[in-house]
């Protein structure tokens, strides 16, 4: 499979803080790529620097979507192009409908007829969602604000889409069923980028994870190889090795892989 | 009794124009969160215009009126694009101080153009000419002003509700951010809104202008407009109207039964006492973000 995001070398800046500091990776199409980190580590600042939401930036490098380049391009000329992207927080419009919202996901296509399939298609995925057709999104709960974020991405029939932490401030049941949703989306042929902190869950719906700290990767692999790294173990997926116990190592080995 | 309806009707037909001008300030205000304050001298400049229009080049009637709104959508596109687009890094101080000073150049553009002296508008319908129902005076302009003010609010509800720039416009003013991530191009949302409010305005300043043409002719509508636009709660449309109807209305009441020398002055007592008990307005709502 051909690589369908390429990005090379970016360096992203906010004011004077160095965010990014020449990030490289590729997203193969049809695939689901991870990128995992701390907090503060630049995972979000990379989809943003993406969309081109951080003015001016990135500072150096390429973003090719397809093989042309997107960087320094408007916001809404990168969607256009076929990206979608549901950021952190699940920004919704607090008073329009959720229909409307899905009406709005379509903004750029033209076709009635396959909007409306479209949305009950999204309808299909997120089924509490038809319940609540008429109702305002600020009236709606935390997970169905993303259910409806995501809802309103797919409206676009992106070929790739980008989810920044979907996994945020729900409780498991519905983190579960979120990627499960993310999944199938993933099988109909839509590719996906992921930044997440829930790594094992992460992990085990992706083709590829990649690590981010202080706005460098550290390691990429395989999903399957790094859930069952020692490194990866310990820092992202809570589980104690029993050397760790002397503080010291835990210092050396984490320094060495930086 | 009949003093209390007289009243009444005056209230409402000036609360019309409150409206129109708190109507177009709110359009601005629910995008951009910068009160403008020169949306009064653009309503000026766009009611010279047609005055120039019918006096100096003795157009009729429809055609300089209708050159006149395609001038106001224009003033209101080229300011928000040559002049507030271009602020660096607006914050919303800087911007408010922006609309003051563009306030000024065109008061000032309009005073050296036309002078400062009353002017007399040749419209159809003086300010004098009215119609008794009952015992009720009714003045023609406060009628064409209230009828053009609903048909105005009509068109907008409609286009708000119906049309997807409508809704692309207020998922703009909700949430530009999300709004730009499908593909909205909110640069040129933001400059429709100020064409639109612009037109708004300029609907106000030429149903005003008959009754008192020079400069400083919008300085009490935009005010009061302003004041009702607060008073609503700065982001409700429906809000800004109601609280606008009931400020003309409360303003005449006032000046009939308590005192007419403070007359325009209880616009803002009200601002002030509706500031003390629901700062955020009366009629405007608020959501928690939820994580």
């Amino acid at each position: 499979m051909p690589d369908l995001l390429e990005v090379k070398n970016i360096e992203t800046y906010y004011d004077l803080v160095y965010a990014i500091r020449g990030a490289s990776f590729a997203v193969k199409e049809g695939s689901i790529t991870t990128i995992l980190g701390n907090n503060g580590a630049g995972k979000s600042t990379i989809l943003k620097t993406i969309m081109g939401q951080i003015e001016d930036q990135p500072d150096k490098g390429i973003i090719e979507y397809d093989g042309i380049p997107i960087q320094h391009k408007d916001t809404d000329e990168i969607v256009r192009k076929g990206i979608a992207y549901v950021p952190e927080g699940r920004e919704v419009f607090e008073e329009l409908t959720v229909h409307e919202h899905l009406l709005m996901g379509a903004y750029i296509r033209k076709d009635t007829s396959g909007i409306k399939k479209d949305i009950e298609q999204v309808f299909d995925y997120f089924p509490v969602l038809r319940e609540r057709t008429n109702q305002w999104a600020g009236t709606l709960s935390g997970g169905e604000q993303q259910m409806l974020a995501i809802g309103r991405a797919l409206m676009l029939r992106p070929r790739l889409l980008l989810l920044d932490e979907p996994s945020l401030g729900l409780s498991p049941i519905l983190v579960k069923e979120i990627f499960s949703i993310i999944s199938a989306i993933n099988k109909k042929g839509v590719t996906i980028l992921l930044v997440e902190q829930n790594a094992n869950m992460a992990l085990s719906i992706s083709n590829t994870g990649l690590i981010l700290e202080n706005g460098r990767f550290v390691m990429k692999g395989k999903a399957k190889d790094l859930l069952e790294d020692k490194d990866v173990k310990e820092f992202y997926l809570g589980i104690k090795s029993e050397t760790s116990a002397k503080g010291y190592q835990r210092w050396k080995r984490k320094k060495a892989w930086r | 009794m009949i003093d209390l309806i007289q009243m009444i009707v005056n209230g409402v037909a000036v609360g019309s124009s409150y409206a129109l001008m708190g109507l177009a300030m709110v359009i601005i205000y629910k995008t951009s969160e910068v009160p403008n304050f020169a949306q009064g001298e653009m309503a000026l400049i766009s009611s010279f215009f047609a005055m120039m229009l019918l006096t100096s080049f003795n157009m009729s009637l429809y055609l300089a009126f209708f050159l006149t709104f395609v001038f106001a959508v224009l003033l209101g596109f080229f300011l928000e694009f040559a002049i507030l687009r271009r602020a660096k890094e607006p914050n919303i101080l800087g911007m408010i101080v922006i609309t003051i000073g563009i306030e000024m150049i065109i008061l000032g553009f309009v005073s050296w153009k036309f002078g400062a002296d009353q002017k007399t508008m040749p419209f159809p319908i003086g300010p004098y000419d009215s119609f008794i129902i009952g015992d009720i005076f009714v003045s023609k302009l406060e009628v064409l002003t209230l009828v053009a003010a609903l048909l105005l609010m009509t068109t907008l509800y409609l286009f708000f509700r119906y049309s997807k720039l409508g809704l692309a416009m207020k998922a703009t003013q909700q949430n530009s951010v999300a709004a730009q991530i499908v593909g909205v191009r909110t640069n040129r949302i933001m400059m429709m809104t100020w064409g639109i409010s612009s037109l708004v305005g300029a609907v106000a300043g030429l149903l005003i202008s008959p009754t008192i043409m020079q400069p400083f002719m919008m300085w009490d509508p935009m005010l009061k407009g302003f004041a009702a636009a607060v008073m609503g709660g700065m982001t409700s449309l429906p809000g800004v109207i109601v609280a606008a109807y009931m400020l003309g209305i409360i303003e005449n009441l006032f000046g009939g039964y308590i005192s007419i020398e403070f007359k325009t002055v209880v616009a803002f007592v009200i601002i002030v006492l509706v500031l003390c008990v629901k700062p955020s307005g009366l009629f405007a709502r608020h959501y928690i973000k939820k994580v």
